[in-house]
């Protein structure tokens, strides 16, 4: 399948600004998914609020544009009354790790079958330019004028520590690799997460003086790296490992009870 | 079919079974926690779901993520928990999705009271969300009308796809009453599209203004959002298509009022008091009205069952024929008796506010009546 | 005859004051009584005084709370102190030969038995409340007593059922032999 007949054509152009890297995360998720062989009627894709979770609306699924922070408790609903669906999260990092931060350790704990990416910009992009919990120590937001004193998480070992069954990094300026662990957690029977790192030119980038989108991608792929290089950040697959699934352990035991009828 | 001893709160767990509730997400909060409990126990042996969330945003976006896909879905809370679903009781009244939300009230504000009732929530069910939105909101004052109401509150909420507070206070909650577990109304079931997929606009509804919303992976593709949309459910800024968007979702509450408003009204014909309740203080005036009556005291008794809409053509029509005075007990500073107001002249209402979680007692009534007659 | 009962049960935490008042509640309703039964709730529960409500009326009730206590039941004199003086002149009291009611309104009625000597006899302490009931509906004559087996075999964990049953029985036993000698 053509990924691109994944898209609602009638639905562009789309929102985001030029350069901005959120798109190139969308495509590299589509062509993953174009290499499966879901039906499109039986996939869910969930979003938050942000730049990045307007993605939903631009996809020929079934799709559900949520509220800020909360689309892993809404997908998880999804997901338990109706378990055939494969149901995938696109969230921001400030959805995903600030407003949304308790849903995702929880629904990491529970190992439910989600695939969630995250897009990380660094920043808050639809309401232009504010530190997130994922914007580097000193970095420029609008709200963090002096540089951001706050320390960011490490959404890789976050996810990790509070049970993420796969949990990956990538960025966009590796559209393969990319592609290639989107497809993965795809195929993982478990909670999945995938960071991407992603620029936001007109934000981050403007205010932390990071040039145009080009140079943006050229900072990753000199500060980023899939062989360990000393000093960049490493992208990768950092866990996979089998453990029953949330709903699978539900669905056991109704039959155990006896019924076995699905919660639909 | 005899009758079984059973609390309110697990009344409100049998109404919602016989009602077809599968999903259950919620987390605990006295003083309605048996209901969470209860479900535990019970949905799993039925088919259906349970989850303990992280907290109560969790609980109403997960079960509004079940409805989604096609399952009578509920949470069960109390004011604090009830102050944190807001957002998502928006959403759902904003995409149409059906479900059921119980708030087993205690006193506020804040912590307040946990194992009192209270009555402190009468306004933030109607207007605890931001927006103009649709809400149907059912007050049971027995255990049988729990049990009664869960199932009304389905029904409704899936007949006009609207959120559905079931709200009653903590005594209502714990009491155990004689209930007959059998279904007074039949169950009614949301309405599925049956145009083409191609074909599918999920919010043209025509002349109902109520949707069929396709259960995702029923092999309609959709987009849902919070943000106004248009027909096909896609954000739009077009002012017209915002304006029709929202009169339509408060139209379909307000043109069928007669429906949704529920109320017994008793002894009206000659009444110059009338006691008007609902909850725990509807249980004293009940009481106090049968004495007076007994005495010879011309007194009628309003009982509320739909809270929202609030009956004001009820209570119009009524003061217009009796010019009565009414008695509006409640345990909260005068929420219900200010909405009252704006069908019964004020000077016509005699508030009685109790707020310390102790219960408005016929005694206590007996002695307001007396000043009134 | 028709006669309402308020009838509250009181004990100290654990002593199953709740769950007696809920079997007799039960067995009212059985008994094509209408009922409502209430309880302490929350901190006020943890510990200490605990206590059961039972309206039990051939009339409706409305409201749920007792207004006119004329029957009580406690197991303990602590609460006996927070409770007894709810207790309505010319209303009956169960309690313990051990404790002490002599400050209470001199129109009572008391009844004083081995609750809990009776209790160790069966070596359980624990099934006190029920043998009150068991007393509690000989004096008063309120249920059927098939009714009030029903009840205790319903609610009380099945492998005790037949230690409740005796407990019951023992209690009617006393409670007769109490309401003989009283005429
Ligand atoms: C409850 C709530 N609080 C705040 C907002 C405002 N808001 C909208 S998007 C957003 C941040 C989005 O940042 P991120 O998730 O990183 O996505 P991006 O826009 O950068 O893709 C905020 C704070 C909101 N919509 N809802
Ligand atoms: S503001 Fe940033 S994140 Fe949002 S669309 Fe523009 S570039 Fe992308």
């Amino acid at each position: 399948m053509n990924y691109k007949d994944l898209l609602r054509k009638d639905k562009m152009p789309h929102i985001w600004c030029p350069g901005c890297g959120h798109g190139m995360v969308l495509s590299a998720f589509l062509r993953a998914l174009a290499k499966k062989d879901f039906d499109p009627d039986n996939v869910a894709v969930i979003s938050g609020i942000g730049c990045s979770s307007r993605a939903s609306g631009y996809l020929d699924f079934n799709t559900l544009h949520t509220t800020h922070g909360r689309a892993i408790p809404f997908a998880t609903g999804i997901k338990m009354a109706k378990p055939g669906l494969k149901v995938i999260v696109l969230t921001g990092d400030g959805d995903s790790t600030a407003i949304g931060g308790n849903h995702l350790i929880h629904a990491a704990r529970r190992n439910i079958e989600l695939t969630v990416i995250v897009f990380n910009n660094n920043i808050y992009g639809m309401t232009s330019g504010q530190y997130s919990p994922l914007t580097p120590h000193m970095k420029l937001a609008t709200t963090a004028p002096y540089g951001n004193i706050d320390y960011p998480f490490d959404l890789v070992n976050l996810a990790k520590g509070a049970g993420a069954t796969f949990v990956a990094r990538s960025a966009t300026v590796q559209p393969r690799h990319l592609e290639k662990v989107i497809g993965q957690g795809l195929d993982h029977n478990g909670f999945s997460l995938i960071e991407v790192i992603t620029q936001c030119p007109t934000y981050f980038g403007r205010k932390n003086k990071m040039g145009s989108p080009v140079d943006m991608l050229q900072w990753q792929r000199e500060n980023t790296s899939t062989t360990g290089k000393e000093g960049t950040i490493p992208l990768g697959i950092f866990a996979q490992e089998e453990r029953p699934e949330y709903g699978e352990n539900y669905f056991e035991l109704i039959k155990t009870l006896g019924e076995g009828k699905s919660g639909e | 079919m005899s009758k079984k001893l059973i609390q309110g709160n697990e009344a409100c767990v049998e109404g919602a079974l016989a009602a077809g509730a599968r999903f259950f997400a919620g987390y605990p909060i006295t003083p309605s926690t048996e209901i969470a409990e209860l479900m535990a126990k019970k949905l799993p042996r039925v088919g259906g779901v349970f989850m303990q969330m992280e907290d109560e945003i969790a609980s109403i976006a997960t079960i509004i993520g079940a409805s989604i896909s096609g399952a009578k879905a509920m949470t069960a809370t109390s004011g604090p928990g009830f102050s944190l679903m807001q957002e998502n009781l928006g959403f759902a009244a904003m995409t149409e999705v059906p479900i059921v939300v119980v708030n087993v009230t205690r006193g506020g504000p804040s912590t307040g009271t946990p194992t009192k009732a209270s009555q402190g929530d009468f306004m933030q069910a109607r207007w605890g969300c931001h927006g103009d939105h649709p809400i149907i909101v059912l007050a049971p004052s027995s255990v049988q009308e729990v049990y009664d109401l869960a199932i009304t509150a389905f029904n409704m909420s899936e007949k006009y796809m609207v959120p559905v507070v079931l709200l009653y206070d903590e005594v209502v909650g714990h009491l155990r009453e004689g209930v007959e577990l059998v279904a007074s109304s039949e169950v009614l079931n949301r309405e599925f599209p049956t145009v083409a997929p191609a074909n599918y606009r999920p919010y043209a509804t025509g002349d109902g203004l109520i949707p069929k919303l396709a259960p995702f992976g029923s092999g309609y593709r959709y987009h849902m959002s919070g943000l106004s949309h248009d027909e096909t459910g896609f954000p739009t800024g077009n002012p017209a298509t915002i304006e029709n968007l929202v009169m339509r979702l408060n139209d379909k509450i307000e043109n069928n009022r007669k429906d949704i408003i529920k109320y017994k009204a008793i002894d009206m014909e000659d009444a110059e008091v009338i006691l008007l309740a609902y909850g725990s203080p509807l249980r004293s005036a009940q009481q106090v009205q049968k004495q007076a009556r007994a005495r010879g005291e011309k007194v009628g008794l309003i009982q509320l069952l739909t809270l929202w809409p609030f009956p004001h053509e009820l209570l119009t029509d009524v003061y217009a024929k009796t010019k009565a005075d009414f008695i509006v007990p409640e345990l909260s500073l005068g929420q219900l008796a200010d909405e009252v107001s704006k069908s019964v002249p004020r000077d016509k209402i005699t508030r009685v506010n109790r707020n310390d979680g102790a219960l408005i007692t016929p005694a206590q009534l007996e002695q307001v009546l007396k000043g009134v007659m | 005859m028709s006669k309402d009962w308020e009838l509250i049960i009181s004990g100290s935490g654990g002593q199953g004051a709740i769950l007696a008042g809920i079997i007799f509640a039960e067995a009212a309703l059985a008994d094509g009584y209408n009922v409502i039964q209430t309880q302490s709730y929350g901190p006020e529960a943890r510990g200490g005084a605990s206590r059961s409500e039972v309206l039990i009326s051939h009339e409706e009730l409305a409201y749920p709370k007792v207004q006119d206590c004329n029957l009580m039941v406690a197991l303990t004199q602590e609460s006996l102190d927070k409770y007894g003086s709810l207790l309505g002149a010319g209303g009956i009291l169960i309690i313990d030969e051990a404790i002490d009611s002599s400050t209470l309104k001199t129109s009572i009625k008391v009844y004083k038995a081995p609750i809990f000597a009776t209790a160790e006899k069966l070596l359980k302490p624990m099934v006190a409340n029920i043998l009150v009931l068991g007393i509690l509906n000989a004096i008063s004559g309120i249920v059927n007593l098939e009714h009030l087996e029903s009840a205790v075999q319903a609610r009380v964990p099945a492998a005790t059922i037949p230690l409740n049953l005796t407990a019951l029985a023992e209690g009617s036993k006393i409670g007769k032999d109490l309401a003989s000698k009283s005429i």
